[in-house]
């Protein structure tokens, strides 16, 4: 065995997924941290009452939000929010088709849709609260009214675009109208679909928040509104970043879902671009 | 032999058909006065000029268009509606596939509704992509598909769904002329072996003779039928034996004048009797 060898080692390259894997998780993480940092030697360096540090907020996250505040205000909001968001992609999606394939009644309602969707939904506060009460039912009611319309309006404009030889390709073999629905009224109106239910969640998050700050005493919103004005300034920012998580969760499973939705969008797409 | 498919009976009837688009601009008339028979069993084409109102014909045989005058019968029964036992191939098999649907759900999707078990099913599926060679591609999309492929999924989706006849308009204008010649002879197979009833339009004179036990050619619009010519071919037919037949170039050279007389219009219309 001499000293020098002519062969050349190179380490084994770690499994190419992994090494995706982890680029991608750097890339994602990376700007964050660094922001992070700048602010923590930045609040470190002259202190703000307003803007802590990263860690006295990060622990008043923990004290605040980890225990009973999590059933009594967190889970109250993230149900009220779901049962928006369901109530709104659903009437959305069904008015939606049914508008989209009746051209009479789309040519009815549309002048009208323009104006309430141009309606700034929180002014609804009041009117719905005045209506059903200052209670969850308002807080849904005014989620849904807000978030439906980006569902609706894809929706009827996604139904609409069915391509005319798919559509005389069903009549001449026949399909019935219920299979008609489910196998390409749906699936071709799938893309606006998703993008509707993209622009609808966080139309719904940002009147989840508002909701609860009228007439509330409970919940992610009220809570927030209460620590501002008790100068609990690290915890009026734990709020502020838990809404900003929940919105990334939200962002993540919509990802997941309209990857298994539109999965053969994607593919095509893939196609053209090859 | 069921009562409507009696050789005293054709299986499709047209007789005195009449379109007329109208609009705002003035009526267009698309189709004069058609009219042809077609037996259970015959490979008919049909060509003309282009935009003498052949995808209109197919059309309104198919149920999806209104014929303004005229009577269009299949299997003795009077057309209003997209037939039960007919089965279209289109041109643009892109856009007649459904994209979210594998192979096999494409397939499937007209059988969907007809009162079959499931095994019953699956062996029609299974062998209409057999009889198109695609046994290998169904659990793929139609998009991973060349543009041949794609068309035989369409033959395929209409072969399963089991038609008294198959009507396919301009089914190969999109596709290459190698491709395109393997896809004439499977519709010739499809024509031979199961003894298909085609209907076949095209607007390539060539393949409308190589295809056909009959040519029907049109007039320009609107159209009339200004000949209905007898392709005296043996019915085993070959892409290069046949094409170089001094018959088939006969033939093919009849049917090219025919179509330059239509578009100049020199052909005269017969009056009606």
């Amino acid at each position: 065995m001499t000293l020098y060898t002519s062969t050349v080692v190179t380490p084994r390259r770690p499994s190419r997924v992994w090494a995706k894997f982890g680029e991608n998780t750097a890339y994602a993480l990376g700007l964050p941290i660094i922001l992070l940092v700048i602010w923590g030697v930045w609040s470190s360096i002259s202190p703000a009452p307003f803007f802590p540090s990263p860690l006295v907020i990060a622990e008043a996250f923990i004290e605040t939000w980890v225990g009973p505040a999590f059933f009594a205000d967190v889970l109250p909001s993230l149900g009220r929010l779901a049962i928006g968001i369901v109530l709104a992609v659903g009437l959305g999606i069904a008015a939606g088709i049914v508008i989209g394939l009746v051209q009479w009644l789309r040519e009815l309602l549309e002048p009208v849709f323009e104006f309430f969707r141009a309606v700034p939904p929180p002014v609804l506060i009041p009117i719905v609260a005045v209506l059903v009460g200052a209670n969850d039912l308002m807080k849904v009611v005014v989620i849904v009214a807000g978030a439906i319309w980006p569902v609706l309006l894809n929706t009827i404009e996604g139904v609409r675009a069915t391509d005319s030889v798919m559509t005389e390709t069903a009549r001449s073999f026949a399909v019935t109208s219920g299979e008609r629905l489910r196998y390409l009224v749906l699936p071709s109106a799938s893309p606006r679909i998703m993008t509707g239910v993209r622009q609808c969640l966080s139309i719904a998050l940002i009147l989840m928040v508002i909701s609860e700050m009228f007439f509330s005493s409970s919940g992610l919103g009220y809570r927030i509104v209460y620590f501002q004005r008790n100068y609990l300034i690290a915890e009026m920012w734990s709020g502020i970043v838990l809404l900003g998580l929940i919105g990334v969760l939200l962002a993540v499973i919509f990802g997941f879902v309209e990857r298994r939705v539109l999965r053969w969008y994607h593919g095509i797409k893939e196609v053209e671009r090859a | 032999m069921p009562d409507a498919l009696r050789k005293s009976e054709p299986l499709l009837n047209v007789e005195r058909l009449r379109k007329v688009y109208e609009s705002s601009t003035g009526n267009v008339e698309a189709i004069g006065d058609i009219g042809f028979r077609m037996d259970a069993g015959e490979l008919v084409c049909i060509v003309g000029p282009s935009g003498c109102g052949k995808t209109t014909l197919l059309k309104c045989i198919a149920g999806l268009l209104k014929p303004t005058s005229g009577v269009i019968e299949l299997g003795g029964r009077k057309v209003t509606a997209p037939p039960p036992n007919m089965a279209l191939v289109f041109q643009e098999y892109g856009r007649s596939l459904y994209p979210w649907l594998t192979v096999r759900g494409n397939v499937e999707l007209p059988l969907k509704h007809k009162k079959l078990s499931r095994p019953e099913r699956d062996r029609l599926v299974d062998d209409a992509l057999a009889a198109v060679g695609l046994e290998h591609a169904t659990k793929s999309y139609p998009w991973q598909l060349s543009g041949g492929m794609q068309q035989r999924v369409a033959i395929a989706r209409a072969v399963a769904y089991q038609p008294e006849v198959l009507i396919m308009d301009e089914p190969f204008a999109a596709v290459d002329a190698q491709t395109r010649a393997d896809l004439e002879d499977l519709v010739r197979a499809l024509h031979r072996d199961r003894g298909m009833s085609i209907l076949f339009v095209t607007h390539d004179i060539d393949e409308s003779v190589y295809l056909g036990e009959r040519v029907i050619v049109l007039s320009k619009s609107p159209t009339w039928v200004q000949e209905d010519l007898a392709i005296d071919l043996a019915p085993e037919r070959d892409q290069i034996t046949t094409r170089a037949l001094p018959r088939f170039t006969e033939l093919r050279t009849h049917v090219y004048e025919q179509i330059q007389r239509a578009k100049r219009g020199e052909a005269v219309r017969p009056e009606a009797a």
